[in-house]
């Protein structure tokens, strides 16, 4: 193996920030959906209408995941070409 | 008939055929048939990109079948559709970059093209076309046979002219427009899906008078409609949970989304897709379901979960209206079956005949093959659709889930780890598709394993095989740069 191409590298790094936007998104819907829903339907609040549980998990999660999905993508994703150069990249 | 809901859904289909003659006249000038033909020529921009995904990725179930299981089972099941954000994301990072390089390297059109040039083995290439074809072929008809009935129930004609009507319309477009007609139309249909599902949305919540009336008339009804564990309160959190694998992430191994991850122009359109297809699918996912679940107080005793949307859409909004809101069903399932028939075409042309039978055909030879074998393929299953066999039903069980088994490993090791061979990506389609179908049978008879839905279990083991085989027969570290100083020999 020669040097790797310095573009797998941005390649690899991003894919690694998928699988960790996945867990995160993963633990919030589940921490939320089974931590308040599992309580007694009499105890449940109403946000905007929605039961609780349902609207952290479902809702705001959804909302985080847009944020957290542009903010990554905007800061940390790398515009790399995909055509080979035949001169640079060796 | 009902002609103030059939006008709007004509002018839809109307404009859909334009599209896919408009982008049939832009192929007529193109030098490369085979990639314009079954890629668009790599030239997908973000939004569109991002659209297509998901309108491929949305089909019958997400518009029909879903929201009518979440009219049965509450907000549980709204939670559990919600486990489809993810792919919004997932799907895009992870075969990202890598994925869009090594596809020009390997110069790959197919998903299996890319399997090909990785594995370097014949028997995985036959292996991999074979799955495709035969699985797909059957989702593809199942999507046939929804598409058919949404219009049998809003039109009143009959079932084989609603079929007829649907086969003519997919064909005409996909037959003489290609990947770049189907990503177009898909577009526009997401555009409709998205509109479609606000507005129905809006109408539902206002005719069952704000949601905190629906929410006291769901409690009054059966108060586990609102809790996450489904309406007879059987819906367990593990089960839920592994839809994540399902619907998620494993939606990775589909090959008609992982072959989309191959047809876009740069780095930039993918960040916007990224972006856009996260909010797109996750709006459209939550308003649907929820529109199933609210759908309940104000129509109640609906039996057939798939006619929930078509009757609540014709209940609370004016005909006219309710004719382009039903379009994005029909959307969802036009724009999936395109996608379908367009690969199971291209793994017959492309995988097969080009790569073992005829590899120097000329490209008239070609361009004829792809039209003949799509048009024959749209015949072939609008006359299976007309009197569904059994052995059909059963394999569209599997094409999901047997499909992401068999695909996710060797797709996403393949592009990640160098140690992954062909004996590995062997073991893993086999040990993926057999222990599936067996795990399916089992799970009928005696409740499913672990609690999980079948899909769980065979990921796990075709991932072990996957890792097993490779490092076990011919390890062999790959470089992932060779088929570039092979390029340069020959140039």
């Amino acid at each position: 193996m020669k040097e790797t191409d310095w573009r797998f590298r941005v390649a690899h790094r991003e894919a690694w920030i998928g699988l960790g936007l996945a867990l995160f998104n993963f633990v919030w819907w589940f921490a939320f959906a089974y931590g308040l829903g599992s309580r007694p339907v009499e105890e449940y609040t109403y946000i905007f209408g929605l039961p609780d549980w349902f609207f952290y998990s479902c809702v705001v999660g959804f909302l985080v995941m847009v944020v957290l999905v542009t903010v990554v993508v905007k800061f940390f994703f790398v515009d790399v070409p995909f055509d080979e150069e035949q001169e640079e990249s060796r | 008939m009902n002609y103030s809901v059939l006008i709007p859904m004509i002018v839809f289909l109307i404009i859909i055929f334009f599209i896919g003659y408009w982008s049939s006249r832009k192929l007529a000038g193109s030098s490369n048939f085979i990639s314009d033909y079954f890629l668009g020529g790599r030239e997908l921009g973000g939004f569109v990109l991002a659209m297509t995904m998901v309108a491929t990725y949305g089909s019958a179930s997400s518009f029909l079948g879903g929201p009518g299981t979440a009219y049965t089972m509450g907000f549980g099941w709204v939670l559990l559709a919600m486990t489809q954000v993810v792919t919004g994301y997932f799907v895009l990072m992870i075969l990202g970059k890598k994925y869009a390089i090594m596809a020009r390297r390997y110069n790959a059109v197919t998903m299996i093209d890319f399997l090909k040039a990785r594995y370097n083995s014949t028997a995985v290439v036959l292996l991999s076309a074979l799955s495709i074809i035969i699985f797909l072929f059957s989702a593809m008809a199942a999507q046939w046979i929804g598409g058919a009935r949404l219009i049998e129930s809003l039109t009143g004609l009959s079932y084989q002219s609603a079929l007829f009507l649907f086969a003519v319309s997919v064909l005409v477009y996909v037959t003489i427009g290609g990947f770049r007609a189907v990503a177009l139309t898909d577009a526009v249909q997401g555009a409709v899906m998205l509109i479609g599902t606000l507005i129905l949305l809006v109408a539902v919540i206002i005719s069952g008078g704000g949601i905190s009336n629906i929410m006291q008339d769901l409690i009054n009804e059966n108060p586990n409609l609102v809790t996450p564990y489904g309406a007879e309160g059987n819906l367990s959190a593990a089960y839920v949970s592994s839809f994540w694998i399902l619907v998620g992430v494993g939606v990775v191994g589909l090959p008609q989304i992982a072959v989309r991850a191959m047809s876009y122009k740069n780095a930039r359109s993918m960040h916007r897709a990224l972006i856009i297809g996260t909010i797109v699918t996750g709006f459209i996912m939550l308003n649907m379901h929820l529109i199933g679940v609210f759908a309940r107080p104000i129509l109640p005793g609906i039996e057939v979960g798939d006619k929930v949307i078509p009757l609540i859409a014709l209940e609370t909004l004016p005909p006219w209206v309710a004719g382009i809101v039903l379009a994005a069903p029909m959307a969802a399932i036009m724009s999936t079956v395109d996608s379908l028939l367009l690969l199971v075409s291209s793994s017959i042309v492309k995988d097969v005949y080009l790569n073992y039978i005829k590899p120097d055909a000329s490209l008239k030879t070609i361009k004829r093959m792809s039209f003949g074998v799509t048009g024959i393929l749209g015949v072939i299953v609008f006359l299976l659709a007309l009197d569904p066999p059994d052995l059909l039903i059963f394999l569209n069980l599997f094409a999901f889930g047997g499909l992401e088994a068999a695909f996710i490993w060797p797709i996403v090791l393949g592009l990640y780890w160098k140690w992954g061979n062909k004996y590995g990506a062997i073991a893993s389609m086999a040990t993926g598709i057999i222990s599936y179908i067996a795990l399916h049978f089992y799970n009928i008879e005696n409740g499913n394993l672990f609690g999980v839905h079948t899909v769980t279990l065979p990921v796990v083991l075709s991932l072990l095989a996957f890792i097993a085989f490779s490092l076990l027969i011919n390890r062999q570290a790959y470089d992932y740069n060779a088929i570039l100083y092979r390029n340069e020999k020959q140039a």
